[in-house]
């Protein structure tokens, strides 16, 4: 089936999500959207998928105007989508999870469905019990659950938003087989990605959206430049590192296990010491997450130690607010709903981050605090404006501005993400300064650039392995890439920077 | 429409009319004259200096346990479990009245003493609840409503077992205390307690003055907006949850004290008189900001009082002032429901 | 106590038990769906005073158990519009509900107090009354205890074997998801609300009309039920079949209270026929121990065997409830 759209425009308050883009996909087609994360590929299938209605613009199918305006319709039409986040149940069974959805009868016919479920599994070579609970299956399982019903449903146009996120090599190459097969049957399939590789691997069109605008579409050969430049706008060349002056070491991880709902890590090892940056990369969901916070006492290890201050002080077991104690601090990725206090003004944070002594609330002092921070950390708000009212970078130079000193540890998740350039630059700038006076950062980022622009040291996770130590100065994007995605780690024994 | 004053009060009028409108209707359904209902309610409740003074006696109760209500939802919590730590607080009172009521000591002593009893009955049953909370994963309203029905049973068996009156054990409760131990009553009145009356308003300026001008309130506020921000930025969390339990429970507790000692002067079966569950009412209504809860409980009171004389001129059973509170918090809520969709649609709109 | 008192108390428990189930079975509907109904207990004593009223004007039991079914359906209604249209918060209008509705019945009641109306007999069902022990425990009770057990039985059904039983699950448990799938999760939300609230309110007349004929005001002794009723929907872990056993457990707690009085001269009534709810509490700290932070924290420092085991224990016991219980929907 041939997909159209024209002229999509959709807003979200001032942000102008998706802005005048017109697409044409005939059938049989892979086609590639690709763009960095806030380029309005999501936003542009969930319109397509229903879950959003655009402002303006029409979606034709086979060249004829269809009216989707709700899930229900794109089902109806063909159209299914595999969201980001398997939108499925995880406490239900996998056969019930596969039915939910399907219209018509009282009663479920689960022999049918079984039956069903059995014949397409075994067209594309899945393995899933249908009589599991979908909680217990992987992020690539519930994916490949997730194909297999919206076939089952009939879709003959099939969207991908970032399939390969959080899913195992042997995984994402039997999902590329999978769609490739599908393809081949004439199935219509939009595939979304900020990756690359994946789509010069699987893709027949790739089309490049940044900020809301459709850039332009290339057809293979493709040209990774031209394809990087129309993502990213002209490439910036990287500059040459400070030499690091390595300090002491402030935090030290020993043989340390994790157990996460999803995933499991085993053996970490890693040295941080006073004013290095040390960066986490790998899929979302590769373990960074839970390994950061188990690192802040946040989450506890099932064994191993952690050790602050040269082996001096064993932390294992205690709580994040003695590692915070010490002198190590969190800043979250969810800035709303983990760092900051909605409803509460700037002047307000910076009172209960400074811990002040007596009983009754200083208002003048309070206030000086606040308009000084404020304007030492550029952030523009005035000191009672409440922090939900802020654009997202002025939130993120707050809890910069939060945080206390001298620390001895900083631990971020994605410190840069979804801000402009002008508010990284000056993240970044304000973190390393703190790196100038002995303080060690270990940040996570899905952004490699981001990871090797700013770490000294980086440790790559791929599905609950971690890599040692690797030099971030010897490190190239594609050797990065391809350790992320699960290549080469046989390789890493003999090249690991020393701990 | 604008988020302005003019509007936020014009919804509030609209609320008390629709109030009004349902009440209204409710009396005719039970074939009552309603301006003649509402009038002897008024009177009830105005009408002579000695039904204000008795409005002022319900007023002292329901202030403190509103006044301790605050302090838990300022940390997010619904702290129902309140009747209970009311109904401890008055049975700690009994039992240390009980101990020294012939000691010879000091009535005024013994008052300070039974008071203080009070206070410790009713923190107690607050902390059960906070542990249940914090401990045993136990949410506070299920927690709660299991511990009020633990205490009624309690007070219950008290009054009919150990502490019953000579003879045969009654619904009336325990044997009154001598009249000496009774909490000074105000001259030219029949009940008023000064001494209560103080208690109270001081016990609001605190909770108001806490909330907004203390590093402790401030963290209170912070716990109940997010707590895992709050977390994050270093606040205990369970401990400030246990503390505002802690803090409501003394104000529970001295409003059971204050039944004891200044209202019925002994221990009867229902001896909380729902002044718990009014409270949250009370706390509901005035959008959880301490400012306005002394005028709204009085005005609680004042409806109270007002309706107990409805059976016995109008045979109409005194619950209508429950209905017209009811009808009333409920009206506020969905008022403020109606507003924030005008409030964003006009945003969106703009 | 000889054996027939015995069976006779039994069936006793399994008539008492009845209202609560459809309390519980109702509730159980309605959170599945997301909403929590806090207005239980005024919801119970409205639907019990209102549907004695009608049964009283008009002599039809019938009409007095629609009655009942239409106030619950309303009001959980109130309560559905008040969180799923105008956001705000389940608790506090549920709260408002309970006291309100409370105070509604007890005023509205106030000329039909102690008055005589009709109520539902039992029903012997010919030829399975004559079971030994069997036919007097079950088949020796009224309408709506017979109904009481098809409807354990119906609701298990429902939830967990037909499509939109298991639409339900979805919109309870993710309704972004069932959204996705197609699923209008509000229009659902509401339709279960008030089908729950509708079953819920049948406890009233089952009361009133039944085991507690007639309408006593404040001493009918039916104020607390509802609340006991929310305990035990949690202690079902939203299962009809656990919430029945919840059910049954706690008619029989009461029972047993009544049974042991004659034993126990110092205790007073009044404390035995409360002796469930500290129970109760106790079953609802098992049921949440494991959701606890410090079990976890104190968990992860025993040998892994020890606490794999202990971990399962408690998940066995554990009851989750639907994640997105009492949280608004709203797709952007």
């Amino acid at each position: 089936m041939r997909v159209e759209l024209r002229g999509i425009t959709k807003c979200f308050g001032s942000l102008r999500a998706n802005d005048n883009i017109s697409l044409s996909v005939p059938p049989s087609t892979i086609e590639g959207v690709l763009g960095e994360n806030g380029a309005g590929k999501s936003t542009l299938m969930k319109i397509l998928s229903g879950f959003y209605s655009p402002d303006s613009g029409d979606i034709l199918l086979d060249g004829k105007k269809v009216k989707i305006d709700a899930p229900a319709d794109a089902i109806r039409q063909g159209i299914g989508m595999l969201h980001q986040d398997p939108q499925d149940f995880p406490p239900l069974k996998v056969i019930d999870d596969f039915i939910l959805g399907k219209k018509g009868g009282l009663l479920p016919n689960r022999k049918n469905a079984a039956r069903d479920f059995r014949e397409l599994s075994s067209r594309f070579d899945f393995s899933i019990d249908p009589e599991t609970y979908v909680d217990s299956l992987t992020v690539g399982e519930r994916q490949q659950l997730e194909i297999l019903r919206l076939l089952w449903l009939g879709a003959r146009i099939l969207i991908l938003d970032e399939p390969t996120t959080g899913i195992s090599l042997p995984q994402k190459e039997k999902l590329f087989a999978t769609l490739k097969k599908l393809a081949s049957e004439g199935m219509t399939i939009l595939f979304v990605s900020h990756k690359l590789e994946d789509v010069e691997a699987l893709c027949s069109r790739a089309t490049v959206l940044r900020q809301g605008k459709l850039i332009g579409s290339m057809e293979p050969p493709f040209d990774t430049r031209v394809l990087v430049e129309m993502m990213f706008g002209k490439e910036v060349p990287q500059e040459p590192k400070t030499q690091l002056q390595v300090g002491t070491t402030v935090l030290s991880v020993k043989h340390i296990d994790l157990d996460g709902i999803r995933i499991q890590i085993k053996g970490v090892n890693l040295q941080v010491r006073a004013g290095e940056v040390i960066g986490l990369a790998g899929m979302e969901g590769s373990g960074q997450t839970l390994f950061l916070s188990a690192c802040a006492g946040l989450s506890q290890p099932v064994g191993g130690s952690f050790c602050l201050d040269e082996e001096e002080k064993e932390m294992t077991g205690r709580t994040y607010h003695e590692f915070r104690k010490k002198g190590v601090a969190y800043l979250p990725a969810a800035r709303l709903e983990q760092a900051l206090i909605p409803g509460l003004s700037l002047t307000e944070h910076f009172i209960l981050s400074e811990g002040m002594r007596g009983f009754f609330i200083d208002r003048k002092k309070s206030e000086e605090l606040a308009k000084s921070r404020i304007s030492l950390f550029n952030i523009k708000g005035k000191p009672e404006s409440t922090v939900e009212s802020l654009s997202g970078g002025n939130q993120q130079r707050a809890l910069l501005a939060l945080m206390r000193d001298p620390l001895k540890l900083i631990l971020v998740e994605h410190p840069t993400r979804g801000l402009d350039i002008e508010s990284t630059i000056y993240i970044w700038g304000k973190l390393k300064e703190r790196c100038a006076r002995g303080t060690a950062i270990v940040f996570i980022s899905s952004d490699l650039d981001e990871i090797l622009k700013y770490s000294d040291r980086v440790l790559v996770f791929f599905a609950g392995k971690v890599t040692p130590p690797l030099d971030a100065n010897t490190l190239s994007v594609e050797r990065l890439g391809r350790l992320i995605g699960g290549k080469d780690w046989d390789t890493l024994g003999t090249e690991a920077a020393h701990a | 429409m604008r988020d302005t004053r003019s509007s936020r009060i014009l919804f509030q009028i609209g609320a008390i009319l629709f109030a009004l409108i349902i009440t209204t209707l409710v009396l005719f359904l039970a074939g009552a004259q309603p301006f003649a209902a509402y009038k002897y309610i008024v009177l009830g409740a105005v009408g002579s200096w000695d039904v204000v003074t008795n409005v002022l006696v319900s007023w002292v109760p329901l202030l403190l346990a509103t006044s301790g209500l605050l302090v838990t939802f300022t940390v997010g919590l619904w702290n129902i479990g309140i009747e209970g730590q009311i109904t401890l607080g008055a049975i700690f009172t009994t039992w240390a009245m009980r101990l020294l009521q012939n000691s010879g000591w000091n009535p005024s002593l013994i008052l300070v003493i039974a008071m203080l009893a009070g206070i410790l009955g009713g923190l107690l049953w607050a902390l059960l609840a906070g542990a249940l909370k914090t401990f045993g994963g136990v949410n506070e309203i299920f927690g709660g409503l299991g511990l009020n029905f633990v205490a009624t049973a309690l007070n219950i068996w008290l009054i009919f077992g150990p502490w019953k009156r000579p003879g045969v054990a009654s619904m009336s409760g325990t044997l009154p205390f001598d009249r000496s131990l009774w909490m000074p009553i105000a001259v030219g009145s029949s009940r008023l307690t000064p001494a209560t009356l103080v208690i109270a308003i001081v016990g609001i300026i605190a909770v108001y003055a806490m909330i907004e001008g203390t590093y402790f309130g401030l963290k209170l506020k912070a716990v109940g907006r997010n707590p895992k921000s709050a977390y994050i930025m270093g606040i205990p969390t369970w401990q400030h949850m246990m503390a505002s339990f802690a803090i409501c429970g003394v104000f529970a507790g001295l409003a059971g004290a204050v039944q004891v000692t200044a209202v019925y002067h002994r221990l009867i079966p229902s001896i909380s008189s729902g002044y718990g569950y009014l409270g949250l009412m009370v706390a509901m209504l005035v959008g959880y900001k301490a400012s306005l809860a002394a005028p709204v409980a009085l005005f609680f009171a004042a409806l109270n009082v007002g309706s107990i004389q409805l059976p016995i001129i109008l045979k109409l059973d005194s619950s209508l002032a429950g209905v017209l509170q009811g009808t009333l918090v409920l009206f506020v809520i969905l008022g403020h429901g109606v507003r924030a969709k005008l409030l964003k649609k006009t945003k969106v709109s703009s | 106590m000889n054996n027939s008192a015995l069976v006779t108390s039994i069936a006793g428990v399994l008539a008492a038990a009845a209202p609560i189930l459809f309390a519980v079975i109702g509730e159980t509907i309605s959170e599945r769906a997301g909403v929590l109904n806090l207005s239980m207990n005024g919801m119970i004593l409205l639907s019990a005073m209102g549907s004695f009223a009608v049964a009283l004007a008009t002599g039809s039991v019938v009409l007095g158990f629609l009655m009942g079914a239409a106030i619950g359906a309303l009001v959980s209604l109130i309560v559905a519009f008040a969180s799923l249209t105008l956001l705000q918060s389940q608790v506090a209008v549920g709260f408002v509900l309970a006291l309100l509705c409370r105070d509604l019945s007890y005023f509205l009641g106030n000329p039909i107090m102690g008055k005589v109306g009709p109520r539902i007999s039992q029903v012997p069902i010919p030829g399975l009354e004559r079971i030994p022990i069997l036919g007097t425990i079950l088949f020796r009770q009224d309408v709506m205890t017979y109904f009481s057990f098809i409807l354990i039985v119906a609701a298990w059904f429902f939830v967990f074997r037909t499509k939109p039983g298991l639409t339900l699950r979805g919109v309870g448990e993710r309704p972004t998801a069932a959204y996705i799938r197609g699923a209008n999760v509000n229009r659902l939300r509401y339709l279960y609300a008030a089908i729950g609230g509708a079953i819920a309110g049948l406890a009233g007349p089952i009361y009133s009309l039944s085991i507690k004929a007639g309408w006593k005001g404040t001493i009918s002794g039916l104020d607390g039920i509802g609340w006991i009723v929310l305990s035990i929907t949690i202690f079902g872990g939203w299962k009809p079949f656990r919430a029945a056993f919840g059910a049954y457990l706690f008619a029989f707690l009461q029972w047993l209270g009544l049974v042991l009085q004659p034993s126990l001269p110092s205790v007073p009534s009044q404390v035995l026929q409360v002796a469930p709810f500290p129970l109760m509490i106790l079953t609802l700290l098992f049921v949440n121990i494991g959701n606890a932070e410090w079990v976890d924290r104190s968990l992860a420092r025993l040998p892994e065997n020890v606490r794999r085991d202990i971990a399962r224990v408690l998940r066995a016991m554990n009851a989750t409830p639907p994640a997105a219980l009492g949280a608004p929907f709203e797709k952007e």
